[in-house]
Parts: structure tokens; C-alpha cells; sequence
């Protein structure tokens, strides 16, 4: 079977626009949590969410100028210009600059997202009913398909291979880079973008996920301190936006052109957990089916993971996951890390998978184990080390990225070293 | 240049983000200001927006320039 690497990382987050600053961020312990001012949260019972920090582009800020110009921008929602600025970025980052019919046709693009334009749905449904249907814009469904931003990357930089776009809920990032990754793996393209982009911060949203339970409420007092997983007071987990994008590219390909090699993605699994629209079932067999089935993939024993970044939202489920990774890891949980950066960012629905993946590519990167934020009270008899508050420098062979999603959707991330 | 002229300018301008000098009277929305199919149905629903007018179907096909935008507008309004 084909290998395949990482070689181009893209992303923006609640932290930062941009990876290093992203990621920089992160290891220090910041979170992107605070009062919502994308619209008036006055009607809805979450107050607070993790949104991008907009700005003029310095210091991390995200400038939308910098990366789509305002007439195109006017097509399309927001979770295509958080995708294109992540994909533009993660392009970059890998010098991937196809100069022939035949590069071109050999590098596709996968990227997804839960939701894709809910404001764009939710603003033209509210324009239709006061003005008729004469007044809805061309541009309003190409503005909220979920594969446009597949679409759009493909057009910016002429990449005419597969074109695909994954829908699984919160498992979304994950699977577009599993999916992306067989794709290489079976001779289907040598170069895959692969990700996700969401943007749910929206009254609809909120009150969506409101009306799901799934939500922190209690904290809008300290906005900071809401995203805290496995803690005893955890109430629910903060909206967060963004998007994850990582060029992966077949190996020698990426050997033969001297690419800069991130991380190898070893595993890919996957499960359904045929139980609840939105509850994982109690025992976590579906999360501990899917880790298992992306380590046999991998060839590797539990006993290899170092690192798990975890699902680990903020909510009930917190347990549940952490349960099944204990079961799968036995004994070697004593010496495995594993931590939540939703705890800094959020959750970032459809680009989570992703983004966490590129943080796992990190952990690899750095041997660091991002924190796990507002962490005070660990469940009672926890066994593995949840990186409470601090980031834990350590040795990483081998991290594992989580993502689970409503409807019973679940896919699992392994991924190495690049010097391998 | 009519007012109305100077309106339908604006929205061309903000819409198909060009030049504002390039908006000529002979300028073919899609030929020389860059549109496509999709920028000009919303060119005629911002036309219809600003002016309280309704422009057919059939009527928008005809306004293929700025010119011909101006003078369906002038005569409509």
C-alpha cells in the first residue's frame, strides 16, 4: 500500500489565524473563549462562544481581505472563507505548485463540514419570507453548499482531481483526511487538500445546539473557564469556528520533490455506533471500535499511542470516551498522554477532526502534549495523564486524534513522525 | 450624467468590484466588466431593489450593457 504524509498545514481558530500562532498559543495555554459579538445573544441561553479573532491581519488577527477579495467574498458564507484562508495557507506551507495537465489532474481536494452556510440558509429563509422568492440571489445556494469549498480551493489553484466533501457531523475533519488519505493510499491522486471548515456562531446555530443540551450556558461570567473536559462542573461544550486544512501527499511524490514531511498518517478507522442521534451508548464500543480499527491499520498495538488528543467536548461524553480509551489502552494508560484542545478552541464541529490532527501533527513536531484547560477535577480513579492546565513535554512516536459525531459517527486519526 | 445613470454605476461598481471608469456606456457586463452568468441575475435583482421596478425574465436578456441597463431603467422608472 501506499504511504502517505503531511506536508502543508493551514489553519484558522479561535486562537489565531495561522498555525504557528495558533499553535503557539495553544501550548501556552490560551484559550479563544469569550462574550459573542457575531451577533445579538440576548434571545439565546449561551452567551459566549470561541470565535475568530478578526483584525487587520497583524498579530494573528484574521484579516478576511488577505484571503478572498470582497466581490467574491459576497458569494460565499463563512465557512468557505474560513476554508479557502486555511487551504491557501496549507498550499503554501507545501510548495505544491503544479505545472502540468497531468500534476494538476493528480492533486484533488476533499474538504468538509458539519453544517456548511446555516447563517446563509437561516438570513435568505427570513429574506424570502418578507420579500418573495424574487429577491433570493443567485449566489445563495453555491454560497451554502457544503462541497463548495472543495469547489472553491479547486478553482483558485487549478486542482482537477477528485473533488469530494465529506458530511459526518463533528467527525467531519477526520474522516475528509482518512478519506483523502485512502484516496493516495489506492493511486486515486498523488497530492490530496484535505479538511474541514464550520461556521455555526449564528442565533440559528446557538439555538440549535441550545435546544440540543449539548451546550455550556452557566458560565457567561467567565467565558474562559466554560470549556473544561472531564471536570466535575464541565456543562457542556463552546461553540467555536474556524477551519483545519493539511496537504497530504504520497511519499516518494513527496520525497522526489524534496517536500517538507510533517508526519505519516499510519491509521485510519472508522465505526457507527447504531445507538442515538446524539448520545454515544454508555460502554463507548463505538469509539473504542473505531481507535481499535485505526490501529490495525496501522499495524500498531495500543501499548505504541504516546499521545491522544481527544474528542473530549466538554459534556457527558467526556467519560464515556475516556472509558473506552482505558479499556483499549490497559495497563500502558499509565504511560500515554491525552488531553482535549477543545478546552482552548472550542469546538469547532465539521473542522475539528482536522484541526486536531494537525495538533497531533504538532505534538509530533515539538514531542509537547497541548494542555488541557479548566481541568480541576479530574474524574475520580482517572488512570491516564489528561495534561491538566500544563503542556506536557514528552517523548511522541505515535498520536491519536478522536472524533466522534451526532447520528453515531466516529473515526480515528493515527499518525507518526515524519523522519520514520 | 442622469441620476439614474449614476446609480446603476454604483451597484455596478460594488457588485462586479471593477473600475469605476471602466463603466462605459458601451461596457458588456460580462465581455468587459467580468461577470458571469450568475453576477448579472443579481445585477438585475439589485436594479429592480434600488429602482422599485420588476424586470421580466425576458426584459433582463435584453441588458447585456451598461447602457442598455440605463436606458431599460429610464424607461421603466
Amino acid at each position: 500500500m501506499r504511504r502517505v504524509v503531511v506536508t502543508g498545514l493551514g489553519m484558522v481558530t479561535p486562537l489565531a489565524c495561522g498555525v504557528e500562532e495558533s499553535w503557539s498559543r495553544l501550548i501556552a495555554g490560551q484559550s479563544g473563549a469569550g462574550p459573542i459579538t457575531r451577533f445579538d445573544a440576548s434571545r439565546v441561553a449561551t452567551t459566549y462562544a470561541a470565535e475568530i479573532p478578526f483584525g487587520d491581519g497583524a498579530d494573528g488577527t484574521f484579516n478576511p481581505d488577505d484571503w478572498m477579495d470582497p466581490k467574491e467574498r459576497r458569494k460565499v458564507d463563512d465557512f468557505i472563507l474560513y476554508g479557502m484562508a486555511a487551504a491557501t495557507q496549507a498550499v503554501k506551507d507545501s510548495g505544491w505548485e503544479p505545472k502540468t495537465d497531468e500534476d494538476r489532474e493528480r492533486t484533488g481536494v476533499m474538504i468538509g463540514s458539519g453544517i456548511g452556510g446555516l447563517s446563509a440558509i437561516a438570513d435568505t429563509a427570513v429574506l424570502l419570507q418578507e420579500k418573495g422568492p424574487r429577491r433570493v440571489s443567485p449566489f445563495f445556494i453555491p454560497s451554502a453548499l457544503i462541497n463548495l469549498v472543495s469547489g472553491q480551493v479547486s478553482i483558485r489553484f487549478g486542482f482537477k482531481g477528485p473533488n469530494h466533501a465529506v458530511v459526518t457531523a463533528c467527525s467531519t475533519g477526520a474522516h475528509a483526511i482518512g478519506d483523502a488519505a485512502r484516496l493516495i493510499q489506492w493511486g486515486d491522486a498523488d497530492v490530496m487538500v484535505a479538511g474541514g471548515a464550520e461556521s455555526p456562531i449564528s442565533e440559528i446555530g446557538i439555538a440549535g445546539f441550545n435546544a440540543c443540551k449539548a451546550l455550556s450556558t452557566k458560565r457567561g461570567n467567565d467565558p474562559q473557564s466554560a470549556s473544561r473536559p472531564w471536570d466535575a462542573d464541565r456543562d457542556g461544550f463552546v461553540m467555536g469556528e474556524g477551519a483545519g486544512i493539511v496537504i497530504l501527499e504520497e511519499y516518494e511524490h513527496a520525497r522526489a520533490r524534496g517536500a517538507k514531511i510533517y508526519a505519516e498518517v499510519l491509521g485510519y478507522g472508522m465505526s457507527g455506533d447504531a445507538y442515538h442521534i446524539t448520545a454515544p451508548s454508555e460502554d463507548g464500543e463505538g469509539g473504542y471500535r473505531s481507535m481499535a480499527a485505526a490501529l490495525k491499520r496501522a499495524g500498531l498495538s495500543p501499548a505504541d499511542v504516546d499521545y491522544i488528543n481527544a474528542h473530549g467536548t466538554s459534556t457527558m461524553a467526556d467519560t464515556i470516551e475516556l472509558g473506552a480509551v482505558e479499556r483499549l489502552l490497559g495497563a500502558a494508560a499509565a504511560a500515554t498522554t491525552m488531553s482535549s484542545t477543545k478546552s482552548s478552541i472550542g469546538h469547532l464541529l465539521g473542522a475539528a477532526g482536522a484541526v486536531e490532527a494537525i495538533f497531533c501533527v504538532l505534538a509530533l513536531r515539538d514531542q509537547v502534549a497541548p494542555p488541557t484547560l479548566n481541568l480541576d477535577t479530574p474524574p475520580e480513579g482517572v488512570r491516564i495523564d489528561l495534561a491538566p492546565k500544563a503542556a506536557r513535554q514528552r517523548e511522541i512516536a505515535v498520536a491519536l486524534s478522536n472524533s466522534f459525531g451526532f447520528g453515531g459517527t466516529n473515526a480515528t486519526l493515527v499518525m507518526g513522525r515524519g523522519d520514520r | 450624467m442622469s441620476d439614474i445613470a449614476d446609480r446603476v454605476k454604483k451597484i455596478v461598481v460594488e457588485h462586479l468590484g471593477v473600475e469605476e471608469d471602466k463603466v462605459i456606456e458601451s461596457a458588456s457586463f460580462i465581455d468587459d466588466l467580468g461577470a458571469d452568468s450568475l453576477d448579472t441575475v443579481e445585477l438585475v435583482m439589485a436594479f429592480e431593489e434600488e429602482f422599485g421596478i420588476e424586470i421580466p425574465d425576458d426584459a433582463a436578456e435584453t441588458i447585456q450593457t451598461f447602457g442598455d441597463a440605463v436606458k431599460f431603467i429610464q424607461e421603466a422608472a
